[in-house]
């Protein structure tokens, strides 16, 4: 499958192929994706189909195998972790904290690439970090600790970290899984207004397919690895490929009053 | 809480408040004790020291105990806030992962098999202790690499027990085969003493414990980072295995230093860092010095009621820790647990 998407991306990547164990076969098989400034790529697949894995090579913690990704035309290969982490953030599914961090000392770790070896975080960096929970909603949750907050409050405030990166790019592994309707509405808003006012490119996992329909622009379906359909989100999201996807019988149809398309999943295929 | 201006008042009340405590400590451990002595006269430059006793007490008998420990209690509490960011659990310590078991079993082979072999001027001790240090750590290393397959680090603690466990068996092995008076003195060694010889011992283990703790010092941040995951450190920037080798190189030099000049001295490493991020929060801007300060002055109070409360024999402070620690840990566990 060629993408069929100009080279005017910001994140490139080309044929990429990962395995954890060489032996067994390739998580991420010859997978190519570019995704540009104001645009929201959405990953769609299974369980296991490689979504956290593309993700890992797209931020540059994992290096593949084979192929290549690019950042506004540089290999990712060859810049710092600092110059890496100025340009890309990452949210994950997940965040622990051992210790007793507050949550606006954790949304203050995001200034990490901006400062200096024995750079205290100044003002600036607290009025961004500060800015950051506001835009999240955990602006009152700035003196708790992290490890007590519940799972929606600590994936808005990891959010928040990221942002207070300030990054062009945004990766984000399955953000709203852990959220209950409410918060999902609110980070799907949030990541739309990042995307029109700063024009953050972001590419997000999800399960959520009418979330994918209401925030992302392009979607890429990932089935074992490979990708089995990639382009707008009104072309690729149809009752076709989420069968194929995931063995489910499904209606899509354009909702009036979303102003977007909806599914309804049916039943298993079988 | 974690405003930056108050960040930098923290740190000078921090360094302050540990620091006059620790100041305190040092200069009083040294007065306690079955002679009893006065600073004043101990500073009288009217009496030639070779006849002022309490000088001679001072200076000769106790000061080089309560600068060892602070020496020993610094390193283990430093090491284990480095073992504990890394492996982000407050349960893990020089003790808890075998890597003071590893500096001991290189220090009871050099004693029970007489390598007294000086190696630059440095005697053979330090260097089988350090050597035993990174090869236990060595082996915690290749399973933490593991770990990033999805080991949890409760596996690797108990992966430490067993470490603990195996290199104790190599250690009573080595003394039954080595003979009776070499034997008693690993065996006096591995309780854990301050009863340093001199001071060239205690400036023998500050060389390799300050570098460390240069090298740990320009990594509080990135410590913080990792604590919160591996791979939400790199992807904020933090160069993830550079920063590991340096701090867990430094950690072993630490403990290998540490349990040269004192003995294989439990509890420190767990105790100490868990009073001290009680106190200051878990930023390890803090948490490093004030770890490293109290670390000292917890091992030297320690020492102080080895040497006094048990009659004029003493009792090794190893046991004095062991037995404040014992409870220490349970309780620390139980709490995690609920």
């Amino acid at each position: 499958m060629v993408p069929d998407i100009p080279l005017r991306g910001i994140l490139e990547a080309a044929e990429l192929s990962f395995s954890y164990d060489r032996a067994a076969r390739p998580v991420v098989n010859g997978v190519s994706v570019s995704v540009s400034r104001g645009t929201i790529v959405g990953l769609l697949g299974p369980n296991g189909s490689g979504k956290t894995t593309l993700l890992r090579l797209l931020s540059g913690t994992l290096n593949p195998d084979r192929g290549r990704v690019h950042l506004e035309g540089r290999p990712i290969a060859t810049l710092s972790r600092r110059d890496l982490a100025r340009r890309i953030a990452v949210v994950p599914q997940e965040t622990h904290s051992a210790f007793d961090f507050s949550a606006l000392e954790i949304v203050l770790m995001g200034r990490y690439p901006h400062l200096g070896a024995f750079e205290l975080e100044g003002a600036g960096d607290l009025a961004i970090a500060r800015r950051a929970m506001a835009d999240t909603g955990t602006a009152a949750l700035e003196d708790r600790r992290f490890a007590a907050l519940s799972g929606g409050e600590k994936q808005r405030v990891v959010i928040a970290g990221a942002l207070a990166q300030a990054s062009d790019v945004l990766l984000l592994d399955e953000p709203t899984a852990s959220l209950d309707l409410g918060f999902q509405f609110e980070i799907a808003a949030l990541l739309s207004r990042l995307n029109r006012d700063r024009g953050t490119a972001m590419v997000v996992s999800t399960h959520d397919l009418n979330l994918a329909a209401t925030l992302c622009t392009e979607l890429m379906l990932l089935k074992e690895g490979r990708v089995i359909a990639q382009g707008a989100t009104d072309t690729v999201l149809t009752p076709t490929h989420i069968r194929d996807l995931y063995g489910v019988v499904a209606d899509v149809t354009a909702h009036p009053g979303a102003g977007h398309l909806t599914v309804v999943p049916l039943g298993r295929a079988d | 809480m974690a405003a930056p201006t108050d960040l930098r008042r923290r740190l000078l009340v921090t360094l302050a408040g540990f620091g006059l405590l620790t100041a305190v400590v040092c200069v009083t451990a040294p007065l306690v004790g079955s002679t009893t002595i006065h600073l004043s006269r101990v500073f009288n430059r009217a009496i030639p020291f070779a006849d002022n006793v309490d000088a001679q007490v001072f200076f000769v008998a106790r000061l080089p105990r309560v600068l060892a420990s602070a020496l020993v209690g610094s390193a283990f509490a430093i090491a284990g806030v480095v073992f504990q960011a890394f492996l982000r659990n407050p349960l893990a310590s020089p003790d808890t992962l075998g890597v003071s078991s590893g500096a001991t079993l290189g220090a009871v082979i050099v004693i029970t098999f007489h390598i007294d072999t000086a190696v630059l001027g440095v005697s053979a001790v330090p260097v089988a202790t350090f050597a035993g240090a990174a090869g236990a750590l060595g082996i915690v290393y290749a399973m933490s690499i593991a770990r990033r397959r999805g080991t949890s680090s409760t596996v690797l603690l108990l992966a430490g027990v067993a470490l603990t466990a195996f290199l104790g068996a190599l250690n009573r092995f080595i003394q039954v085969i080595g003979d009776y008076t070499d034997t008693f003195r690993s065996i006096r060694w591995m309780m854990g003493s301050m009863d340093v010889g001199s001071y060239t011992d205690i400036v023998v283990a500050l060389v390799p414990i300050a570098a460390a703790c240069v090298a740990i010092g320009t990594l509080p941040r990135e410590l913080d980072l990792v604590s919160i995951g591996a791979e939400a450190a790199e992807s904020r920037g933090v160069d993830v295995r550079r920063a590991e080798r340096v701090a867990l190189v430094s950690a072993s030099l630490l403990t290998g230093s540490a349990v040269s000049l004192g003995g294989p001295i439990p509890f420190v490493g767990i105790i100490v860092p868990h009073i001290v991020r009680l106190i200051v929060g878990a930023d390890h801007r803090l948490v490093l010095p004030a770890a490293a300060l109290f670390g000292g002055t917890f091992l030297v109070i320690c020492d102080v009621i080895a040497r006094t409360a048990f009659g004029p024999a003493g009792m090794p402070v190893g046991a004095i820790t062991a037995f404040l620690g014992g409870p220490f840990f349970l309780w620390l566990l139980f709490r995690r647990m609920r």
